[in-house]
């Protein structure tokens, strides 16, 4: 019997390329998938970055004078497609848990490894597709939202190439959490117990659900779209009867969940890495479990809070700010355990931990201007302005981006085998830092003042905060410099790591650095207390 | 030496203290032009208070947190193995549950007191079309048909608002409104979402193709204030903008009668 599995193990290997060229190949392996996708996710952050500094460099003053008017708003389309469904989206789901789930299961792989990377393999060609579609006749230039009848009277083929692209990956992004929940549920060693999982895992099966829930109902939407655009329909479009306020209900249905989609995973991975580098156990980790998924079910009934001012009728406006302003409850918590975790630690100082206590502080920020916004009163007067614009950018820059890169340092010498540098890192973390509160706070007084969100040209009186918010974005461009670097130096001559630099007594840490092709070289070990720490301080 | 205790109320009753400073010395709101805003302001200034408490306390926390129990140079070993605390993360869910719901009526009260309950008439006067549901912006009064003061049509389009005033039959492109009656404005739009903002009156409300949209509200100071378009339209949305002038009744109508049409005069 082990002869037959050696031998189907020795013919996967033969198929598969090593070394460099395994990253360019269809690889079944879910450690080369997650690599795949961090660094794929990574390249288009430095496009939507790029795109970012474009639109800054715009508003540096208060008249539409760097780029044109239409252009501008084929950058500002394509930085929000591409930052949310080709890098933080992918990253936080795709890369980080192809690379974990398994270890935390005790598998040797994901459920359906063709799956997984064809879910991959779908993401490089849509992206490229919606970057060159900006060289062709245009990109779409209604907003990552698209809304109709915008969506509709624009140029028409960028607008139908971003949903072609948006509907794939889509899919890539249903294909994953189907992969996740099956992994979860099914594929954990014998004895490991629901309850005894590292909690990226609950927030993986909680995004997985929102994400096999809710993704299905955008992909809908967007070929609805299409037909209005391509066929002449009606479904969204005034002119032959549609409803343009039904396209924002479906749009929503997805999208606000997709905010958990993008921060969810982030809690996680923030609840692996917080106990590792404080020497105590995860704080509260029932209650992390339940508001995990508290968080999924309230975030599926709050939608319509983006619609405040579309005219919705009184009744569907407090139902929804009572829900909205609930999720704060199970978020709270989460923070709250954090800090607790925190508590009479013994807190290494490095750059996976600045990052992580960076985004606690953004997260914090963020949540307390959502919780206002959730206010229907208040939303009112903000909606559509810069206000939300830097509240959204504190969830998702200063919540999953600091998140993002505290993992990667946290993770790269389970990937590489060698420590990145933490001179470089914390640099790039002060860089990061203050670079994104520069950029993102004075943004809040924009939108309270009178400046809506996407435009190219603003009130004069303006100005001055405006360049004060270019300012932080030249940090956070400087920011990546050194990151980058520190991969590259690290990667060719970094400080050996040896197989477990934290002491970690996470499953992923207890093999090889690099891990083995099937995980473990012998049996996967049985880790019932993933967070273990401080109950026994001579056993490590 | 001050016992641990102490030390905690002093600091947690100097987070308040900076908290409610800060919120009653720092303005971040443009001037207050309507009877709506300094409603809204009020909301405002609580909800920044309650935000700047969590703030500063919890990134108090953080901070000290990674300090005090930094790792020292030669340690090792774990810290305390503590797993969780029942009552603390009781405490930690209701608190924040009461305020939350707290916050929800209040702003609930709040909204009430701007009109945004009130049911709005079906039949906007003067263009009454029984047939035709108009949707909920906000409305002052609970009737619209007697208390309105002056009922303007906007009609927005890509890039521009035009103000009619059916009453004088004439289209304006800046909208003028007497200072401290109730205006009461309908919305349509000839191509794509606009939206009608006007931030010194903490007022916004989309104006939807298809569907009219209603928005009334009460100016309270003369001056001249920005209409801006606040919803994507287009390449020149960042252009898309317009005044309202609030003027005293007298200049209002001189301003009314210079404009409307001849025939009405007699």
């Amino acid at each position: 019997m082990t002869i037959l599995i050696d031998k189907k193990n020795q013919v996967t290997e033969k198929i598969q390329p090593k070394g460099f060229l395994r990253y360019f190949s269809f690889s079944l392996d879910h450690k080369v998938i997650g690599i795949q996708y961090l660094v794929c996710g990574f390249l288009f952050y430095l496009v939507g970055g790029t795109l970012a500094s474009a639109i800054r460099i715009e508003l540096t003053s208060p008249m539409s004078d760097f780029m044109p008017r239409d252009v501008y708003n084929q950058v500002l389309t394509l930085h929000g497609t591409i930052m949310i469904f080709l890098w933080i989206v992918p990253v936080v789901n795709g890369a980080f848990g192809n690379y974990l789930i398994p270890f935390y299961v005790g598998a040797r792989d994901m459920a359906f490894p063709r799956l997984n990377a064809v879910a991959f393999w779908l993401i490089p060609p849509s992206g490229l597709m919606l970057i060159t579609s900006y060289f062709i006749d245009g990109a779409a230039q209604a907003g990552w939202t698209a809304y109709p009848p915008l969506s509709i009277t624009t140029p028409q083929s960028g607008q139908i190439v971003w949903i072609l692209s948006v509907l794939l990956l889509g899919g890539s992004s249903i294909f994953g959490g189907i992969n996740f929940i099956a992994t979860i549920l099914k594929l954990r060693r014998p004895g490991l117990k629901l309850m005894q999982l590292p909690m990226y895992c609950w927030a993986m099966l909680g995004t997985s659900i929102l994400v096999v829930l809710s993704t299905p109902v955008l992909a809908g939407t967007l070929i609805l779209l299409s037909f209005d655009i391509v066929a002449n329909t009606g479904f969204f479009n005034p002119v032959l009867g549609g409803n343009v306020v039904v396209y924002q209900h479906l749009f929503w249905f997805y999208s606000h969940p997709a905010v958990y989609i993008m921060v969810l995973p982030a809690f996680g991975l923030v609840s692996e890495i917080l106990p590792i580098h404080c020497r105590k156990p995860l704080f509260g980790y029932k209650t992390m479990v339940f508001s995990i998924m508290g968080i999924v079910v309230l975030g599926l009934v709050v939608w319509a809070h983006h619609m405040f001012t579309s005219g919705t009728p009184p009744w569907m406006r407090l139902f929804f700010t009572i829900a909205t302003a609930f999720i704060a409850v199970p978020t709270g918590i989460k923070f709250f355990n954090w800090v607790a975790t925190m508590w009479g630690g013994k807190i290494s100082i490095n750059s996976a931990m600045l990052f992580s206590c960076g985004f606690i502080i953004n997260f914090v920020f963020g949540g307390i201007t959502g919780v206002a916004l959730a206010q229907v009163p208040f939303d009112i007067h903000v909606h559509d302005t810069y206000f939300v614009v830097a509240h959204f950018h504190y969830i998702v820059y200063g919540g999953s981006v600091f998140v993002i890169f505290s993992s990667i340092y946290h993770w790269f010498p389970k990937v590489t085998g060698k420590l990145l540098d933490e001179k470089l890192g914390i640099l790039h973390f002060a860089l990061t830092f203050i670079g994104f509160n520069l950029c993102f706070a004075p943004q809040h007084w924009l939108g309270l003042n009178g400046m809506p969100r996407r435009v190219a040209e603003y009130d004069p009186q303006f100005q001055f905060v405006n360049q004060i918010s270019s300012l932080g974005a030249l940090f956070m461009a400087i920011s990546t410099i050194p990151f980058l670097i520190n991969i590259f130096l690290s990667v060719k001559n970094g400080k050996k790591a040896g197989d477990n630099p934290w002491g970690a007594l996470t499953p992923e840490w207890l093999t090889s650095s690099p891990p083995p092709v099937e995980n473990w070289k012998g049996e996967a070990p049985l880790v019932t207390e993933p967070y273990g720490y401080g109950i026994d301080t001579t056993d490590n | 030496m001050l016992s641990k205790s102490s030390y905690l109320i002093f600091i947690i009753s100097g987070v308040i203290g900076i908290s409610f400073w800060i919120g009653f010395n720092v303005n971040l709101l443009p001037t207050e032009a309507s009877i709506n805003a300094p409603i809204y302001d009020e909301l405002f200034k609580i909800l920044f208070i309650i935000g700047l408490i969590l703030f500063i306390g919890m990134s108090l926390l953080v901070v000290y947190s990674l300090f005090k129990f930094r790792k020292r140079k030669g340690q090792i070993g774990d810290g305390i193995a503590l797993e969780g605390n029942l009552k603390l993360e009781i405490i930690w869910t209701v608190i924040p549950s009461i305020i939350v719901l707290v916050v929800g009526l209040y702003s609930y009260n709040i909204y009430d007191r701007m009109g945004g309950m009130n049911e709005l008439n079906h039949d906007h006067s003067l263009m009454g079309n029984n047939s035709e549901k108009i949707w909920a912006g906000i409305s002052q009064s609970n009737n619209n048909l007697g208390l309105i003061d002056t009922n303007i049509e906007v009609s927005a389009m890509q890039f521009a608002f035009l103000f009619n005033y059916p009453k004088g039959d004439f289209i304006s492109g800046e909208l003028h409104v007497p200072v401290n009656k109730e205006i009461s404005v309908k919305m349509e739009s000839k191509d794509v979402i606009h939206a009608f903002w006007i931030p010194e009156f903490r007022i916004k409300q989309d104006i939807i193709p298809g569907q009219p949209t209603v928005l009334n509200f009460t100016p309270t100071k003369v001056g001249k204030y920005p209409i801006i378009c606040a919803e994507l339209c287009g390449p020149y949305h960042g252009g898309m903008r317009a005044s309202i002038i609030v003027e005293e009744q007298s200049d209002y109508e001189d301003w009314f009668n210079q404009n409307k049409k001849d025939e009405l005069i007699a």
